[in-house]
């Protein structure tokens, strides 16, 4: 084949400061990802980086060459919240990540085409085609599908419709009203203290044997495992996939980015799949995009 | 307001009529529906038998066909609304964008509401199906405060129903996946969480593991009560404690809230519970039945009576309930 899977950072999923979050994107205009997805997409509360600010942001990596999405919020609850989405949506100069369906509406009623986010419920081809005559230009396959799902999906996806797959990160599994980071402090979630910002890759909620499951990150729930599927770079190339999706963590994104990198250009591994396992907080999993339960991990054959 | 109640089968549809609900949820024998458990749910014989048995009543029948088909399985969504349509039913319930515009193409007349898995919480979400689908009713998520329910109502273009009582997601419905995570099947795909083919009990020293495909959901001392290990509701360890992280095992329960909801214009309430007894959906139909017609006829002078709240607490999960995301501090 002779496209190259193109790589996306997506948004940062937790609470960092502000200095943090200007240096990690100072970094990423260096490095090998095509695509930058930008903004908060858990929690309104979280104002260390503003609306202004993503979009100077945004400007900067326009600059150095970086395809730059603005991502919504998830869960939207209060007016003040529908209030920033329409000013996104609103927004000329970046394409939008839809990551609820009233972002979706917004946008098509503006004419304005968009990207569908991993927590997007698009499970069919019926689907597919509905939202691409809205303005759908890239989707991301809900993370809980995998391989054989894929397939039948890209044999029904619109033409000219990109697929973009989320390759690194802790999966993004659930969404509710209440905070959870906020909760295993005893505290409401109007009085949150901000503590998310303690936990820049979220908090770990381990079973009573010890056994890392879950993370904490505010009202969103996680996996405690970092779902990669650097064994399934050649699969996923083969079903045509257009993008792959690293979810920042706190240290060694840009290195990892190195590392699917060299894996996209059909570079032989070598060790860098067992490096790719130091670099992450607990240990991988893959278990969604091979059929099986999420926290699987199965290491492919030719390993 | 009108009282939706759940109906896993016949008897419990019985049940549900007998003691007055309005209209009766249901759902077929497979994973078109999102309580797809062993024995559950309808055959088409039983099925008919279950229209019938309401109509002649004068109650309605919904079905929900509100799991999310994958191209493999999407014929057998098309069945179910075929199905449901050629039985004359009052109304579908739908999540899946595919399925809904199928529905809205073949069956233009059949009354669809969008399903509590379809996610939506704002009015914008809530105008785009019914532009696209022409929705007539919309099931909100158990994630919105009352006063934030209120805002919706304002601003919907159809009518709000909401949850009034039964085992509590504390999660967005339709975008939860603890359950696939840890065993391979989601709501979303299955039709089921934390399913009980995937639970193990385990006696132990001091007491009971209950573990989900190996994960260890909780466990319990001796003489502690133990409860079915749905994910989001075991102890687990963050930090120094070892605690329910996410949710106790409780039920929501609004009947204190039954005026405020009728105020801001909730058209309907829904009891969870299609996996329960027919003596569950007897006793939480008689109670809703009775509080709501309190409500309607005088919600000034309405106040929740004692013995309802032991009834439904005696059916509740950990003989708890809890008003959830309606009040704020739960948040």
């Amino acid at each position: 084949m002779l496209y190259t899977m193109k790589l996306s950072i997506g948004p940062i999923q937790y609470f960092w400061d502000r200095r943090r979050v200007l240096d990690f994107y100072q970094q990423a205009a260096d490095s090998s990802a095509e695509i930058i997805y930008l903004g908060e997409v858990i929690c309104s509360k979280r104002r260390e980086v503003k609306s202004e600010d993503w979009l100077a942001i945004g400007n900067e990596l326009k600059q150095s060459g970086k395809e730059v999405i603005l991502s919504s919020l998830t869960l939207l609850e209060a007016a003040s919240e529908m209030g920033s989405l329409k000013k996104l949506c609103r927004n000329e100069s970046f394409m939008v990540e839809a990551n609820d369906i009233s972002a979706v509406q917004l946008l098509s009623a503006a004419g304005k085409n968009f990207v569908t986010g991993p927590s997007f419920n698009i499970y069919n081809g019926r689907s597919l085609r509905l939202l691409a005559s809205k303005g759908l230009k890239r989707w991301v396959l809900p993370v809980e599908l995998g391989l054989e799902a894929l397939k039948d999906l890209q044999a029904l996806r619109p033409a000219g419709l990109e697929t973009e797959v989320f390759a690194l990160g802790r999966l993004p599994l659930a969404y509710s009203a209440r905070c959870y980071t906020a909760r295993s402090h005893n505290l409401p979630k109007d009085d949150c203290q901000f503590k998310c910002l303690d936990y820049p890759d979220g908090r770990l909620l381990e079973t009573q044997e010890d056994q890392g499951f879950l993370v904490l990150n505010g009202t969103q729930t996680q996996s405690a495992l970092t779902h990669q599927v650097l064994e399934q770079l050649p699969e996923l190339k083969a079903l045509g996939v257009d993008v792959l999706r690293i979810s920042p963590q706190y240290s060694g994104t840009l290195r990892i980015i190195n590392i699917f990198d060299a894996a996209r250009k059909g570079n032989e591994l070598g060790s860098l799949g067992e490096e790719l396992l130091t670099l992450l907080p607990l240990g991988a999993c893959n278990g969604y995009l091979v059929d099986k339960p999420g926290m699987d991990y199965l290491r492919a054959a030719t390993q | 307001m009108e009282l939706v109640c759940p109906a896993g089968n016949l008897p419990a549809l019985k049940a549900a009529v007998d003691n007055g609900a309005d209209a009766v949820y249901v759902g077929f024998k497979d994973d078109t529906n999102a309580r797809h458990f062993a024995g559950l749910n309808f055959t088409e014989r039983n099925f008919e038998k279950a229209v019938r048995y309401a109509q002649d009543r004068g109650r309605k029948v919904y079905v929900a066909i509100n799991t999310f088909p994958q191209p493999s399985g999407f014929e057998r969504w098309k069945a179910a609304v075929d199905q449901a349509a050629d039985y004359g039913v009052n109304a579908l319930i739908l999540a899946d964008m595919g399925v809904l515009d199928y529905a809205s193409e073949r069956w233009p007349e059949l009354r669809l509401h969008l399903s509590v898995q379809a996610s939506v919480t704002c009015a914008e979400g809530i105008r785009f199906y019914h532009e696209n689908f022409g929705i007539r009713r919309v099931v909100l998520p158990r994630v919105l405060s009352v006063s934030q329910v209120a805002h919706v109502i304002t601003e919907s273009p159809v009518p709000v129903e909401v949850f009034g009582f039964g085992s509590l997601c504390v999660m967005v419905e339709g975008r939860c996946l603890l359950s696939s995570y840890a065993t391979g099947r989601s709501p979303n795909t299955y039709g089921a969480c934390s399913p009980a083919s995937h639970v193990r009990w385990e006696e132990t020293g001091d007491g009971t593991n209950i573990r989900l495909n190996g994960v260890l959901i909780d466990h319990y001392r001796e003489g502690e009560k133990a409860g079915y290990p749905t994910l989001c509701k075991g102890r687990f360890q963050v930090g120094e404690n070892t605690f329910y992280a996410l949710e106790e095992p409780t039920s929501l329960n609004t009947l204190s809230i039954l005026p405020e909801l009728r105020k801001i214009g909730v058209s309907a309430i829904k009891v969870e519970g299609r996996q329960r007894s027919p003596a569950y959906v007897a006793q939480v139909t008689a109670v809703m039945r009775a509080a709501i017609d309190q409500c309607m006829s005088d919600a000034d002078a309405y106040q929740p009576k004692d013995q309802w709240m032991r009834e439904l607490a005696s059916v509740s999960e950990g003989s708890q309930t809890t008003l959830g995301a309606y009040h704020r501090p739960w948040q």
